[in-house]
């Protein structure tokens, strides 16, 4: 049962709240309390650009028993625009298409079901920008 | 002036041929073809379905209407593919795009018209000064059952629009509603595939609604379709809308458009509201525009719209209908198509 | 601070071991460590163990095993730290008889895979569940894409990654306790199933059944135990973000780095010292960026170095006789344990045919998850 671990994430899966240091700007992604910069504990809440380039990327052909159904599929690292880092799946596009340094948007896409009766988990993944 | 202040279209980039259903299932894909006119369907690829579509084109619309997600007070999504059968599609939708909590939520149904029911809904709260801005979504991603008639044309889009009273680019002139109990296509509750009945979904049902509700509001508005510049009519194939267009006097320049259902197939909720979207797309301020659904069970939902001099500035603030349309496609084989739909039996 | 000793190792086989459970393996690699030491008495007991909850449902596993290996009522602690789980174990060893507060302490790893655990979701707890796992990604993943951002940044080619696995197996096939004892080819890495891209199946360790151990105490009570003394002249630990999108440079794993410094300094010996050195391969690519984080080449060339024979036996700097995790098996939480035993056992010249000839000063690196963690050991046999 996965609900209330899945319930507190959903400003950052559905929205990618982050937070920025007050001292230092760094932007934790997701948020923290302690800035791994300069130490600091408060923050302002800032939603990440939702565009970026990839950083690195994989297809993955073996995955665990959620996602095996869905193989192959590109996950990859993502740097957005003002300069946080994620993981997200790469959909919507040939493994040949993929490229460190192409552009992506960040969309909202369901990203695991809890078996037949579960929740649906959302979150963001990545689409080559056209 | 009450109307449309921000509109936005989502459909999904996978495609399957008609010939590659028909050739699976041995029937002639000419005949097929010519006797739907329509080519191809959108496929939701397996992250995709009616809440991840709303969400896009929603915030297309907002994108659009330039304001503060959250002085939206409804949010309003039908479909008859909500991703659960009991919790709304419009909760993920809300958080997703930083609506509410502050706000009205429900989900509607009414086979493919519960796009245009949830438009009435919004427009009418805005309209009685409920609130200031309300959104209403006709998005579904509804399957066919295999081999049956409705697996060429059953497919995934969905279209947003939001109701306001300032800058308004598209004014409601009229709305009219017709309604009766005519079972020409239905889906039993746990049943993964719906019932229709072939012919009778036709004269009885679809052509029926349809033409007496686009002319009951004629009528109403004292208007002829000669006053239009376009007209949208529910698309289940590409036959049926031409005929309804013709019966109620429009010209084929007038219907064209909106007639998207050859390259994407019906995608139910989002059929009319979508041919809408796209011809809001390249409509003139001063244009009057004719929108009538339908959804099975049955009944139509027509609206006559009024195009202002805010569209000009409102339309390219997000990517057009044919701009989705034109970007690449991957076409998949009835194999894939069949895995990415859940119609095989998997152990579990 | 006392100086501490190895004297006792211990190990099964590895492999898939079905008539074996949890409990079986550890004592039977505990009992041949406290026979090869010969000491009559454990003062207290750390085992390391990736996770015994999600692959049997068993924790609390230091009292059991305290329990099953006949000793229940002594100190025993279960240590974690993802696949760094074993070298982990024999730090806080090497620390409880440095500190005085034990003389003869037992360090062990052991975990039990094939006991028909979804492996795959099990192995990706050891990445940021809600921020990697969650989207899919998988341990052979992670690495995947640190092998293609080393491949675009120096040029290392699919053949360096490949040599690695060719390399581990030849040693692998003179080690009786691994679990391949087959060499296989450059060809048939390349050739072999597509993981992620560009890993393939022979580019990753296995899953295993197995245990390790280790009977550490003071250098003093150990000269008195007869053995070759090898001295732990170095015990250091460091960590990183467990993410891997939060390192700098995605080429680079830093907290390698930061404990093979803090190893260097402790034993007073750079790089050019060392006789051998087992590494963490958990995939190929990881023992090429292993190599250039504990300085032993140059960034970007460990590629080169491995395809130009330089860690074979017999090369410049033996790296993995044991067959390293790719060959000899990576049950993870026994195999930090496993590197120590391989250097004593070098450093003892009981090695057999994969002998360093004259090995005497050691390395071990063990890592959990994508880096997150790093345990290095260096140790050194008193002629």
């Amino acid at each position: 049962m996965i609900v209330p671990r899945y319930t507190r994430e959903i400003p950052q899966r559905y929205r990618l709240e982050a937070g920025r240091c007050k001292k230092c700007g760094y932007l934790a992604f997701p948020p923290r309390q302690v800035c791994p910069e300069c130490g600091h504990r408060e923050f302002d809440t800032v939603p990440l650009k939702p565009e970026g380039k990839i950083l690195t990327f994989t297809v993955v052909h073996v995955a665990a028993d959620a996602f095996s159904t869905q193989t192959p599929f590109a996950v990859g690292i993502i740097e957005t625009d003002d300069g946080a880092r994620l993981t997200a799946q790469i959909v919507d596009c040939k493994p040949e298409d993929l490229a460190i340094g192409k552009r992506v948007q960040l969309m909202l896409r369901c990203i695991q079901k809890e078996g037949k009766a579960g929740i649906l988990q959302y979150g963001y993944k990545a689409v080559l920008a056209e | 002036m009450v109307g449309i202040v921000g509109y936005g279209s989502y459909i999904p980039r996978y495609r399957i041929k008609v010939d590659e259903i028909a050739r699976k299932w041995g029937k002639d894909p000419e005949s097929i073809k010519n006797g739907l006119l329509v080519y191809e369907k959108t496929v939701p690829a397996m992250d995709e379905d009616t809440i991840t579509i709303s969400v896009q084109a929603a915030r297309y619309a907002i994108q659009r209407a330039q304001i503060d997600p959250k002085e939206i007070g409804a949010v309003y999504i039908g479909s008859e593919s909500h991703p659960y059968a009991v919790k709304p599609s419009g909760t993920i939708l809300i958080d997703a795009l930083g609506i509410g909590p502050d706000v009205h939520v429900a989900d509607y149904e009414f086979a493919c018209k519960a796009g245009t029911e949830a438009m009435y809904v919004a427009y009418s709260h805005v309209k009685s000064g409920e609130m200031k801005f309300a959104l209403g979504i006709g998005a579904d991603t509804s399957q066919g059952a295999p081999g049956d008639a409705l697996e060429f044309t059953a497919s995934a889009g969905g279209s947003a629009f939001i109701f306001g009273k300032e800058r308004v680019l598209a004014e409601v002139e009229a709305t009219y509603s017709y309604t009766s109990d005519t079972g020409d296509f239905w889906r039993r509750e746990g049943r993964m595939y719906p019932m229709h009945g072939g012919r009778f979904t036709g004269e009885p049902a679809y052509f029926r609604h349809v033409i007496s509700a686009g002319r009951a509001i004629l009528k109403q508005t004292g208007l002829t379709a000669k006053d239009f510049a376009y007209a949208i009519f529910h698309m289940p194939n590409g036959k049926f809308p031409l005929k309804a267009g013709k019966i109620l006097g429009f010209s084929r320049e007038q219907l064209e458009p909106g007639w998207i259902v050859p390259w994407i197939g019906n995608t139910y909720s989002g059929s009319s509201i979508t041919g809408f979207s796209a011809t809001l797309d390249v409509a003139k301020p001063g244009d009057r525009i004719l929108l009538v659904s339908f959804g099975s069970g049955a009944g139509s939902d027509a609206f006559v719209f009024r195009v202002t001099e805010e569209i000009e500035k409102a339309r390219n603030r997000a990517p057009t209908f044919r701009e989705l349309m034109e970007r690449s496609k991957f076409y998949l084989s009835y194999g894939e198509y069949a895995k990415f739909r859940g119609k095989i039996h998997m152990n579990d | 601070m006392r100086e501490v000793a190895i004297v006792g190792v211990g190990m099964t086989p590895f492999g898939e071991l079905w008539n074996k459970s949890l409990r079986d393996l550890f004592v039977e690699a505990a009992l041949e460590a406290i026979d090869d030491a010969g000491v009559d008495r454990i003062d207290s007991l750390y085992v390391g163990s990736m996770s015994p909850g999600l692959f049997v449902a068993q924790e609390h596993i230091g009292s059991l095993l305290a329990d099953y290996l006949g000793m229940a009522g002594i100190p025993a602690t279960r240590v974690e730290s993802a696949c760094a789980s074993g070298g982990a174990a024999v730090r806080m060893a090497v620390l409880d008889v440095m500190s005085g507060a034990s003389d003869i302490v037992l360090a062990g790893g052991v975990e039990k895979m094939t006991d028909g655990v979804d492996t795959t979701f099990a192995l990706a707890t050891a990445a940021d569940q809600e921020y990697e796992a969650f989207h899919g990604i998988t341990f052979p993943g992670l690495y995947a894409m640190i092998a293609r951002a080393h491949m675009e940044k120096y040029g290392t080619t699919r053949e360096h990654l490949a040599d690695v696995a060719v390399k581990n197996h030849e040693h692998g096939a003179l080690n009786p306790k691994a679990q391949y004892r087959n060499r296989i080819t450059r060809e048939q890495v390349l050739q072999s199933t597509m993981v992620a891209d560009p890993l393939r199946l022979l580019d990753c360790s296995p899953i295993t059944d197995g245990a390790a151990a280790v009977i550490v105490t003071t250098v003093e009570l150990a000269k008195k135990l007869g053995k070759p003394v090898v001295k732990v002249k170095a015990s250091a630990q460091a960590t990183d973000a467990i993410a891997l999108h939060a390192r700098k440079d995605l080429t680079r794993i830093p907290a390698v780095e930061k404990a093979a410094q803090k190893a260097y300094k402790q034993a007073g010996i750079g790089p050019e010292d060392l006789n051998l050195v087992e590494v963490h391969d958990c995939f190929t690519i990881a023992e090429l960026v292993v190599m250039e984080e504990l300085g032993l080449v140059e960034r970007g060339k460990a590629g080169e170095a491995v395809s130009s024979g330089m860690t074979r036996l017999g090369g410049k700097l033996p790296i993995n006789t044991s067959g390293g995790l790719k060959a000899k098996g990576h049950p993870v939480g026994a195999t930090g344990v496993a590197q120590v035993i391989e250097v004593v056992l070098q450093l003892r010249g009981e090695a057999g045919e994969r002998q360093v000839s004259g090995a005497r000063l050691g390395m071990t690196q063990n890592m959990g998850g994508s880096g997150g963690s790093c345990v290095i050991h260096i140790l050194e046999v008193e002629s």
